[in-house]
């Protein structure tokens, strides 16, 4: 499926004063942005911040000495044009996406946390799309250096639902050794957006990648596929995902884990709902070496309409490896809705407990205001579930 | 609290149950003995509300009212409180949510309730997800504490718990059956008793059960019918000895 055509929008020209302080933004712009994980007012909240709108940085501010938070264009110039990470992971030729990533480089976050740092808020950043007809292209780069820990909230969100726009970004995680990186995404986009994620990332001996996904609203069309590495003994990486496709969304993404090392762990957990939409479910663990163990989940809920097609992959390429998946497709079990209707609860309430369950987030270990607000965003977008 | 008449129950082409008449009166329990496939668990969830159990005859009164159509949430509303065998898992919903969620309106604390079945570690686990026999037997009375039924419909409370447990639970179901009454400062047992009168339908094989629990009355489900009125003990003594052919034989 192609459903958009890259001529039709500008990569250029869409301009916007600095905002030095993100707690002066205001009215539905920050609604938007705590709906995404943007905490506005961020001061002892956020390790960091930085927000790119429509065309290039508005804002950029580390808050903690251990974070490194520049525009990947001052990091370019600062680091010699950052050999050995930019476009390391992602290859520039894979497509017209990443051509057109590499043609227009707006801007995108460089986040560098140093060796034995221990970050305990997290650093947040935001893509923010204001524009009409915008094509946004950004390049994000993240290093987490030997025994570093951080967690990055990302949101990536369009101001107004009902402009059409593309959003292309590469973004290339850096894991290093004994270091831990929780990514958490977090998109909010309209009816009429094109989204072109290209991720990858590597994790070095002993090192942690977490990501975590959520996709609640509408989308036109949106496809990804992050890869993962791990790439020394030890190393562990697991994706989280919860989406939710309503009535004209085209959602085609997934996880995969390449492991590439002995005695790694990896573990893709996937839930979808579709209300109407599509969604195409992948995921790929590969084992290279033992001992390692993968395990590939995808739960899928058809709730009034829609497609899911699920696509679980698993590819042991020697003796020894322990891989599994487990995927499911279907409706809301009966049984389930019965054992809580015989505790009280009408059909209608006893679906929306199961639902809420089935969407429950608590493992990503998320701030407690965006948590709240993903409350909100489900039980607001329930009534469109059955 | 609860008459039924002249039940006669279906399970697809099936007559499970065929005709069948109880009456069971404000606080009290009755024991209902039968062997394998006899429809006693067909009518415990018959009683529920369940969907596949067709009534094609008769009718169920529960507190003066006739619920031989209604939804089973409506019957949980009116007291109607039933343990399940194997409850299935739901995903995301903890323990501690779905404890509040059976109380409703009322206002709960699932630790203080949790603490009395030895449950609290289990709270924030979700419901069911792993949970062994005694466990969910454990979590199914935590969240009938938290509904205060009146009507308690147990489907054999000793199966899967080990003796260790069993002592808990018996002791637990007694005092939903408003047996653990106290006297209290200003109150008589009796009047503590009355207070709350919980009445009980309990299946049992084993018969455990009935050392914690004061059973008034008990019948045994034989091939569709109810028969064979007793006291539970001399019941249990009686299938024990001779099987369930010759009591029902013997006593009908």
């Amino acid at each position: 499926m192609k459903p958009f055509e890259l001529n039709q929008f500008a990569f250029e020209g869409i301009s916007h004063a600095r905002i030095d302080d993100l707690s002066t933004i205001s009215g539905a712009d920050k609604e938007r942005l705590i709906m995404s994980g943007v905490d506005v007012d961020e001061a002892g909240s956020r390790a960091g911040s930085f927000l790119h709108m429509d065309h290039g940085n508005v804002h950029c501010r580390s808050r903690h000495e251990a974070v490194e938070i520049l525009d990947i264009k001052d990091a370019l110039t600062k680091y010699d044009g950052l050999p050995g990470h930019f476009w390391t992971l992602v290859d520039p030729d894979k497509d017209e996406y990443t051509r057109t990533a590499n043609e227009h480089l707006q801007g995108g976050y460089f986040i560098k946390v140093a060796a034995g740092a221990k970050i305990a808020t997290p650093v947040q950043s935001c893509l923010f799309i204001k524009g009409q007809k915008a094509g946004q292209s950004v390049h994000n780069v993240v290093i987490v250096e030997e025994g570093a820990e951080v967690h990055i909230l990302t949101g990536c969100a369009v101001a107004n639902e009902q402009s059409e726009a593309v959003h292309v970004g590469v973004s290339e995680f850096f894991v290093k050794k004994g270091g831990k990186l929780t990514f958490s995404m977090i998109h909010n986009w309209g009816e009429h957006m094109n989204v072109v994620p290209r991720t990858g990332g590597i994790v070095e001996a002993g090192g942690v990648f977490q990501n975590n996904y959520i996709l609640l609203k509408q989308v036109k069309y949106l496809q990804s596929y992050p890869t993962i590495t791990l790439a020394g003994p030890g190393a562990r990486a697991r994706f989280n995902s919860v989406l939710v496709a309503p009535k004209g969304s085209y959602v085609d993404t997934g996880s995969r884990i390449i492991m590439d090392a002995p005695d790694t762990r990896g573990e893709i957990i996937s839930k979808t709902i579709t209300t109407g939409g599509t969604i195409i479910a992948r995921g790929h663990i590969q084992a290279n070496y033992a001992p390692a163990k993968g395990h590939l989940e995808c739960k899928g809920l058809i709730l009034g309409g829609g497609r899911i097609h699920a696509i679980p992959e698993l590819d042991g390429r020697v003796e020894g490896v322990e891989l599994s998946h487990e995927a499911a497709v279907g409706k809301i079990a009966r049984r389930e809705i019965e054992y809580l209707m015989a505790r009280g609860q009408d059909e209608d309430e006893a679906t929306s407990t199961i639902v809420r369950g089935f969407l429950n987030v608590d493992i990503m270990g998320l701030p407690d205001k965006l948590h709240a607000a993903i409350e909100k965003t489900i039980s607001e977008s329930e009534k469109d579930m059955f | 609290m609860l008459k039924i008449e002249g039940l006669k129950v279906n399970i697809g082409d099936r007559e499970v149950l065929k005709g069948l008449d109880l009456h069971i009166k404000e606080g009290e329990t009755f024991i209902l003995f039968g062997p394998n496939g006899s429809g006693k668990t067909t009518l415990l969830l018959t009683l529920m509300g369940f969907g596949g159990y067709e009534i094609t005859g008769g009718r169920i009164m529960f507190r003066g009212q006739d619920i031989t159509r209604a939804p089973s949430y409506e019957r949980a509303r009116l007291g109607i409180g039933m343990s399940f065998q194997r409850p299935p898992t739901i995903h995301g919903l903890k323990t501690k949510h779905m404890v509040r969620l059976c109380a409703r309106d009322r206002v709960v604390d699932p630790e203080e309730l949790a603490r009395k079945v030895n449950f609290e570690d289990f709270l924030e686990r979700d419901i069911n997800a792993g949970f062994s026999g005694g466990e969910i037997k454990r979590s199914e009375i935590l969240q009938l504490m938290a509904q205060d039924p009146r009507l308690l419909l147990f489907d054999e409370p000793e199966s899967g718990v080990d003796l260790e447990n069993m002592q808990l639970i018996g002791s637990t179901v007694r005092e939903l059956l408003g047996g653990g009454a106290q006297p209290e400062p200003g109150l008589s047992l009796k009047q503590a008793k009355s207070r709350k009168l919980t009445s009980g339908l309990i299946i049992t094989h084993t018969g455990y059960i009935l050392d914690y629990v004061n059973a008034d009355r008990g019948q045994v489900l034989y091939n569709g019918h109810l028969c064979c009125e007793a006291r539970p003990r001399d019941i249990l003594e009686h299938i024990r000895k001779y099987g369930y052919q010759e009591c029902v034989r013997c006593l009908n």
